[in-house]
C-alpha cells in the first residue's frame, strides 16, 4: 500500500524516541556520568542516547591513543632530570611535516657533539600526529601523549620547547602501562647483552 | 652466433606500428612507448583491437634531468585482469599531445588536470581548462623546476632541522617579498579574473523554438560554501526554468599539492599523509600506497599481517558506505535523523579503531611489509560484537527506514540515470559503476593481498539510478561484513611486520601502480623511484575526481533540487577530490 514505508519509517523514529527514555529510566542516573554509563553507551548493546557529555563527561582514551609527542626522561636519585634523548636526529628526519627542530649539544672546549640535545622543540601547530617519531625512536626516548586539550590564544604557545615536552617516565608508564612494561623488558635485555659483550670483549685483553 | 639463440616470436603490437612503438625497456619499467603522432591511433587499437575500454589512470611525470614530459595510460579491460600500459614522451618546451577524450571520456578532467600541473597541451580536448589552480595562475607546479613561495628545499629531510635545528617560523626566514617569482611583464593592476568568463562561456544555453514559453535562462552557482556540496564544492548550472541545461563542476579550493608535497617526502612520510586523502576511509588509501610501494620493493607482509589489513580496509568501507548514506538522507531534506542513524554505528568503528591505531580518523596503520601493531587486548571481540550481532541488526533497522519509504523512492528512482557503456566510458569506478551494471571491482577483478580467499559476492544494480547506488552500498555493507567475519574466524597467529622497521625504506628504480577496491571506487597510486629516499612521480588516481567527471550529463534535464542528491549518490570528498 502506498505510504506504507513512510508509516514504517516513522514508526521506527518513534520507537528510536521512546526508547531513549526507556534506557533513560532503566538504568537511572548511572547512565551518565560514571564510568560504566560511559562504557555502556559506547558498547553494542547501547540504545538511546549515544552522545558523550563533553566536556563533563569524556570518553577515555584507549592505551595506543596518540597525540602531540613528549620529551621522557629518567628522574635521578637526587631530583635530577636524565633525558632520555641522545639528539641522535631521527625523528627530525623521518617527521612527515617536519616539525621537530633539535641542536645538539656540543662539548664547549672540544667541540665535539655529547649524546644529549641543547634545544629540542615542536611546533604543534604543524605536527599532523602521525607518531612515526615515537615509533622509529631508538632510544624510547619520544612519545605520544593522551592530553588532547591544549588550545591556547596565541600560536606563539604552540612552539613546545624542550622544557614543556619533558615529562618523566612515570607519567608514561601511567598513560601506557602495557607498552611501558613490554619496552622496559626489551630495554634491559638489550642492556644486559650490552653488558655480557663487554664483559666478554674485556676478559681476553686483560 | 645469434643462430643458437632462438629469437622469440614478434609482437603483434610491434608489428602492428612498426615505426612508432617500442617497448619500454628502462629497468624497472613495462609498457610500451608511443610516439605522440600515433598516439590516437594506438589507443584505438588499444581499446578496439585489444579490448582494453577501460581507461584507469592517465598521468604525466618530469622527467627533469632528461628534459622531457612522459604521459602514462593506464588501460584495463572491463571484465578484468591486468593493466595495459603505454606512454607517450615530448619535450619539456613543447609539449602537445593528442587528446584521448573522443576516444575516452574518463580522460577528460585528467588532462585537464595534466594540463594544469605540467602544461601539456592536449589538442582536441572539449574544455581545457585549468582545473585545480585558477585561471591565470602562473606556472604548472608538478614540473621539478617550479617553486613556491617559503620554498625551503627539494626533498626532506629539510637540512635545518638537525643538528642546528633553531626553530622558526617560515615565514620570519623567508620574507614573502623575497620569495615570489612573478612572470614577465606582470602588473597586479590589470589583474582580472577571467576565470569565471571561460566557465560562463563553456556552459549551454537553454534554445527555445518559436513559439514555446520563453523562460529566463539564468546561471546558479551551488557553492563552493554550501552544505549540501559536501565540502568546498562548487557547481556552476545553467538553468532553464528550473532544469538543468548544463552543469559544470568547478572544483581545487582545498588543493594543496598532494603530489608536490608527496614527491618532496621520504617513502615512509607519505604514509600518513595519504590519511588526509579520503578521510572518510583513511585505511584503504593507506593500503593502496603499502601496496604500491610493496610492488617496487617486493616485500610481502606475513599471513597475520594480510587479514588485519582486510579487516581494517573492510571496517573503513562499513564506515565510508554509512556516511555516504547518511549524508544522502541528509540531503533529501531528512535532516539529521537518518544521518545520525548512520553515525552511530560508525561511531562504534571508530573506537575500534582509536584502540588500534591510535586516531579515530588519520590512522596511518599500515606500513611496507605489515602493519603498525596488533591488535591490543579486548579489540577483536569488540569488531565481533560488532559485525556478528549489532551491524547486521542495524542495517535492517536502518533498511526499514530508508528503502521502503515511498518519499525517498520518488526522490531517487530514475534520478541521474548512468548507463553502463556510459559509465566504463567515463572511467567511473566502485558503486556507482556497479549500480549501472558493471559486475566490477579490484577485489576480483585483480586481487590484491587475500583476498582471493574469501567468499563473497560483487552486488551489482541494474539501474544505474541513485536509487540503486544507495541500495548498492546497503549490499556492499552486508558482504564487507561477511568479509571480516571470515577473516576474523580464519585469522592466524604469528609476526605482523615482515623483517625490521626501519625509517629509510630503501625502493629500487622503477614504476609501480598499485590500485584497491576503496569505498568510492578504485584508487590508485602511480610510483616511479629513482632509487633515492624520496619518490620521484607520486600521483593519486582518486576515485572521486575521477567520478566526478559524468556529473553534468547525469544532472541534464533534471530538477536543481535534484543535483543536489545526483552529488549526494556519487559520494565524493574534496580531500581527494582536490588533493
Amino acid at each position: 500500500m502506498y505510504g506504507f514505508g513512510i508509516i514504517k519509517s516513522l514508526l521506527l523514529a518513534l520507537q528510536h524516541f521512546f526508547g531513549t527514555y526507556w534506557d533513560d529510566f532503566r538504568y537511572g542516573r548511572k547512565r551518565y556520568k560514571t564510568p560504566e554509563g560511559i562504557a555502556h553507551r559506547s558498547s553494542k548493546n547501547a540504545r538511546g542516547i549515544f552522545t558523550i557529555q563533553y566536556p563533563e563527561e569524556k570518553l577515555p582514551t584507549p592505551e595506543e591513543f596518540r597525540y602531540i609527542p613528549f620529551l621522557l626522561y629518567e628522574e635521578g636519585p637526587n631530583g635530577e632530570k636524565v633525558d632520555r634523548c641522545t639528539s641522535c636526529g631521527i625523528c627530525a628526519k623521518v617527521c612527515p611535516p617536519q616539525c621537530i627542530w633539535i641542536v645538539r649539544s656540543t662539548e664547549p672546549v672540544t667541540g665535539k657533539p655529547i649524546p644529549a640535545p641543547k634545544e629540542f622543540y615542536i611546533d604543534v601547530d604543524i605536527c599532523m600526529n602521525c607518531g612515526l617519531c615515537a615509533e622509529y625512536c631508538p632510544f624510547d626516548a619520544i612519545k605520544m601523549d593522551h592530553d588532547y586539550e591544549i588550545s591556547v590564544y596565541d600560536r606563539a604557545n604552540n612552539m613546545y620547547d624542550k622544557e614543556k615536552l619533558s615529562k618523566p617516565v612515570s607519567y608514561y608508564a601511567s598513560i601506557r602501562p602495557t607498552n611501558f612494561v613490554s619496552e622496559e623488558k626489551a630495554r634491559k635485555e638489550v642492556e644486559a647483552a650490552r653488558a655480557a659483550a663487554k664483559a666478554a670483549q674485556s676478559t681476553p685483553s686483560s | 652466433m645469434s643462430d643458437q639463440t632462438p629469437t622469440p616470436p614478434p609482437d603483434p603490437i610491434l608489428t602492428r606500428f612498426p615505426e612508432s612503438v617500442t617497448k619500454d625497456e628502462r629497468k624497472g619499467y613495462s609498457g610500451y612507448i608511443i610516439k605522440p603522432d600515433k598516439l590516437l591511433d594506438f589507443s584505438g587499437f588499444v581499446r578496439d583491437t585489444l579490448g582494453y575500454d577501460y581507461l584507469s589512470s592517465v598521468t604525466g611525470v618530469d622527467y627533469y634531468p632528461e628534459d622531457k614530459l612522459e604521459v602514462v595510460y593506464h588501460a584495463y579491460k572491463s571484465t578484468g585482469g591486468s593493466a595495459f600500459v603505454y606512454k607517450t614522451q615530448i619535450p619539456r618546451d613543447d609539449a602537445v599531445l593528442p587528446s584521448l577524450v573522443p576516444l575516452y571520456h574518463g580522460a577528460e578532467f585528467q588532462e585537464r588536470e595534466i594540463w594544469d600541473l605540467y602544461g601539456i597541451r592536449f589538442e582536441g580536448h572539449p574544455d581545457l581548462r585549468r582545473i585545480l589552480m585558477w585561471e591565470g595562475f602562473a606556472g604548472h607546479p608538478l614540473r621539478k623546476d617550479w617553486r613556491e613561495p617559503f620554498y625551503e628545499e627539494d626533498i626532506k629531510p629539510y637540512k635545518n632541522r638537525w643538528p642546528e635545528g633553531h626553530a622558526s617560523y617560515i615565514e620570519d626566514k623567508n620574507p614573502f617579498h623575497n620569495n615570489v617569482v612573478y612572470p614577465a611583464g606582470f602588473d597586479p593592476t590589470t589583474l582580472t579574473a577571467d576565470t569565471e568568463t571561460l566557465l560562463y562561456a563553456g556552459l549551454a544555453k537553454a534554445v527555445h523554438p518559436d513559439g514555446t514559453l520563453k523562460t529566463d535562462s539564468v546561471i546558479i552557482n551551488l557553492g563552493p560554501q554550501h552544505p549540501s556540496t559536501h565540502g568546498v564544492f562548487r557547481m556552476a548550472a545553467s538553468l532553464d526554468g528550473e532544469t538543468i541545461v548544463d552543469l559544470k563542476p568547478v572544483i581545487g579550493y582545498l588543493h594543496r599539492n598532494h603530489e608536490k608535497i608527496g614527491e618532496r617526502n621520504t617513502w615512509i612520510g607519505n604514509m600518513p599523509y595519504t590519511d588526509r586523502l579520503d578521510y572518510l576511509s583513511p585505511m584503504s588509501n593507506n593500503f593502496g600506497y603499502a601496496i604500491a610501494v610493496e610492488k617496487l620493493t617486493g616485500i610481502k607482509p606475513p599471513e597475520r599481517a594480510e587479514y588485519i589489513r582486510v579487516i581494517m580496509a573492510e571496517l573503513t568501507r562499513i564506515c565510508n558506505h554509512l556516511i555516504a548514506i547518511g549524508t544522502l538522507i541528509n540531503d533529501l531534506g531528512v535532516y539529521f535523523t537518518g544521518m545520525l542513524y548512520a553515525l552511530e554505528e560508525r561511531e562504534l568503528i571508530l573506537d575500534i579503531f582509536e584502540a588500534v591505531t591510535g586516531s579515530r580518523m588519520m590512522n596511518n596503520y599500515f606500513r611496507f611489509g605489515g602493519v603498525v601493531r596488533d591488535f591490543p587486548e579486548g579489540v577483536l571481540e569488540k569488531i565481533k560484537d560488532i559485525v556478528f550481532e549489532r551491524l547486521l541488526r542495524k542495517i535492517d533497522e536502518l533498511d526499514i527506514y530508508v528503502t521502503g519509504n515511498e518519499i525517498i523512492k520518488e526522490r531517487c528512482q530514475g534520478i541521474g540515470i548512468l548507463s553502463p557503456e556510459q559509465a566504463i566510458s567515463y572511467s567511473i569506478t566502485g558503486p556507482v559503476l556497479r549500480a549501472s551494471g558493471v559486475p566490477y571491482d579490484v577485489r576480483r577483478a585483480e586481487p590484491y593481498g587475500i583476498y582471493d580467499r574469501f567468499d563473497f559476492e560483487i552486488p551489482v544494480r541494474y539501474h544505474g539510478d541513485t536509487f540503486d547506488r544507495y541500495l548498492l552500498r546497503m549490499d556492499e555493507i552486508r558482504q564487507s561484513t561477511r568479509i571480516v567475519q571470515q577473516a576474523i574466524s580464519a585469522m592466524p597467529g604469528g609476526p605482523i611486520f615482515t623483517g625490521k622497521p626501519q625509517y629509510i625504506v630503501r625502493v629500487p628504480a622503477g614504476e609501480s601502480y598499485g590500485r584497491v577496491e576503496g569505498p568510492k571506487g578504485e584508487l590508485g597510486f602511480y610510483l616511479v623511484s629513482n632509487g633515492k629516499a624520496n619518490p620521484w612521480r607520486y600521483h593519486v588516481r582518486a576515485p572521486s575526481f575521477i567520478n566526478l567527471t559524468p556529473l553534468s550529463a547525469m544532472c541534464r534535464g533534471h530538477k536543481i533540487a535534484d543535483v543536489v542528491i545526483i552529488l549526494g549518490s556519487i559520494d565524493i570528498v574534496l580531500g581527494e577530490t582536490d588533493r
